[in-house]
């Protein structure tokens, strides 16, 4: 087994705020980090590259999108979720 | 101070191949966006655009032009024709020598980048066409403008992102009334929908997959487009000696840098370039009737757009109309200010104003008189055509009804 879906996304996301893995909690939120737009945009490039899944995230509508971005632990129920939908597994 | 005069306009684009189609679709509100027809159009996650369709560029250009001319050269060059063909001008001579074509396009040959790079990359190929670099040149559409009316003057091309065309015209208008040149073919051209163009957009994550909505709350993006309009600037009085139809007066230009942002708008950018051109034409805020707004469709433009508009204006924000006829034709990036510019010809000309269609819900961010879902008649005087590019780079038009 390698990574957890959890570390991974963890590992994505500190890459991205420029902080340590053990600086991202499963409660920080991407603003607490200091993730913006473009950061935001990013991280789901990188989750998407590293999980060989498809994200459904509009940026005008970040609230109405299916893939809930509101904490760390939100994201990861997220992708986990895709992972199963997507490859089956 | 010399004074600057619209003599001729042209156009192609997914409403029509012409200026009188194009206004046509305005008056009514029609929507030229749908389904894409490209190659690989099932990898694409963003499946729709305002396209130029059932189009034969052999049944326009022959196989030499061809080979030279991308897909945004042959659309200038159409509507090039439309501008120049009826005008009557002789260019010969010191004329020549005083008429230039500043032309705006964000991506130039995007379909000849996209063409051979598949070509060398996904089909292994170690031969291109020798011409792949003058073909893709951004420079490539002012060029071949050049060219085929031996126009000498001042000639480049614009490359501000969104904002390209509106900045091409506004230094046409100011090299005009500079001195620099008589005469500017100006406007703008995009072809940017092939599989790479549209696959890189996508990657922002800020597209509409379905529909073009600027200003209603339940707008989801922006959609692209294609074509291009090109227009005759000329001096006012050479205009009037030779008794050419006027169409609309060019009276002020601004351009402002947000230095904040590459992709994210700025309210404060955005308004002091409208102020800006209020300014250098000398107008009273209260003289404007009309505003085609950049109005993408994003749910960050729109809001900042509307804004920086109540900004500028104060009160008289919610007296005046503004549309984006970026619902009907789709956002043509380098070439939509230049489409645009369209419509204001049309409201100063006919007291037309085009609408913003797909309009659903009131945004109380977006709380001004959008025109939307129809066409209106009014009078107006003076109107203005914004355009605010990534990279926070704004460029503001300011035209009045013909002298």
């Amino acid at each position: 087994m390698g990574e957890s879906v959890q570390d991974k996304i963890i590992r994505i996301i500190a890459e991205q705020a420029v902080l340590e893995p053990e600086d991202v909690t499963m409660t920080s939120t991407l603003e607490d980090l200091g993730i913006d737009s473009l950061g935001l945009v990013e991280s789901i490039f990188a989750i998407e590259e590293a999980f060989d899944i498809s994200v459904p995230f509009n940026a005008n509508q970040p609230e109405e999108s299916d893939f809930d971005i509101s904490s760390v632990a939100a994201i990861v129920k997220a992708v986990e979720g895709l992972v199963a939908e997507q490859q089956g597994t | 101070m010399r004074r600057v005069v619209i003599t001729g306009q042209g156009t192609i684009n997914a409403l029509g191949r012409d200026v009188p189609t194009t206004l046509n679709a305005f008056r009514e509100g029609r929507c030229g966006i749908g389904p894409l027809e490209l190659r690989d159009v099932d990898r694409l996650s963003v499946k729709i655009g305002g396209q130029v369709k059932d189009y034969d560029p052999e049944a326009l250009f022959n196989r030499q032009q061809i080979a030279l001319y991308d897909r945004f050269t042959q659309f200038t060059l159409i509507a090039a024709h439309q501008a120049l063909d009826g005008a009557d001008l002789n260019f010969s001579g010191d004329l020549a020598a005083r008429t230039g074509v500043v032309l705006g396009t964000a991506g130039g040959g995007v379909n000849t980048w996209d063409e051979n790079y598949r070509s060398v990359y996904e089909e292994g190929k170690n031969r291109v066409h020798p011409f792949v670099v003058p073909k893709l040149m951004n420079n490539a559409a002012a060029s071949h403008v050049s060219m085929e009316w031996n126009l000498r003057g001042p000639s480049f091309s614009v490359a501000t992102a969104c904002a390209s065309s509106n900045h091409a015209m506004g230094l046409a208008f100011q090299l005009i009334r500079g001195g620099g040149a008589d005469v500017m073919v100006t406007g703008g051209s995009e072809a940017m929908l092939s599989f790479g163009g549209v696959k890189a957009w996508e990657g922002l994550r800020v597209m509409s997959k379905d529909a073009c909505r600027p200003f209603s709350a339940n707008r989801n993006g922006m959609v692209q487009g294609e074509g291009a309009a090109v227009f005759l600037f000329e001096e006012y009085e050479h205009a009037r000696s030779r008794g050419a139809d006027i169409l609309a007066e060019v009276v002020g230009f601004a351009m402002t840098s947000d230095a904040a942002d590459i992709v994210m708008p700025s309210q404060q950018g955005a308004a002091r370039a409208i102020i800006g051109a209020l300014k250098d034409a000398k107008l009273n805020p209260d003289e404007v009737g009309y505003i085609n707004a950049h109005g993408t469709g994003t749910a960050a433009n729109d809001k900042v757009e509307c804004a920086a508009v109540a900004h500028a204006f104060g009160a008289h924000a919610d007296d005046l109309m503004i549309s984006s006829t970026k619902s009907m034709h789709g956002h043509l990036i380098g070439g939509t200010g230049a489409v645009e510019l369209l419509a204001c010809i049309m409201a100063l000309r006919d007291g037309v104003i085009a609408p913003t269609i797909g309009y659903e819900e009131p945004d109380p961010e977006c709380a001004l008189d959008v025109v939307p879902n129809e066409a209106r008649d009014a009078e107006v005087s003076v109107v203005l055509s914004n355009a605010f590019a990534f990279g926070g780079m704004n460029a503001v038009l300011a035209l009045r009804a013909a002298p």
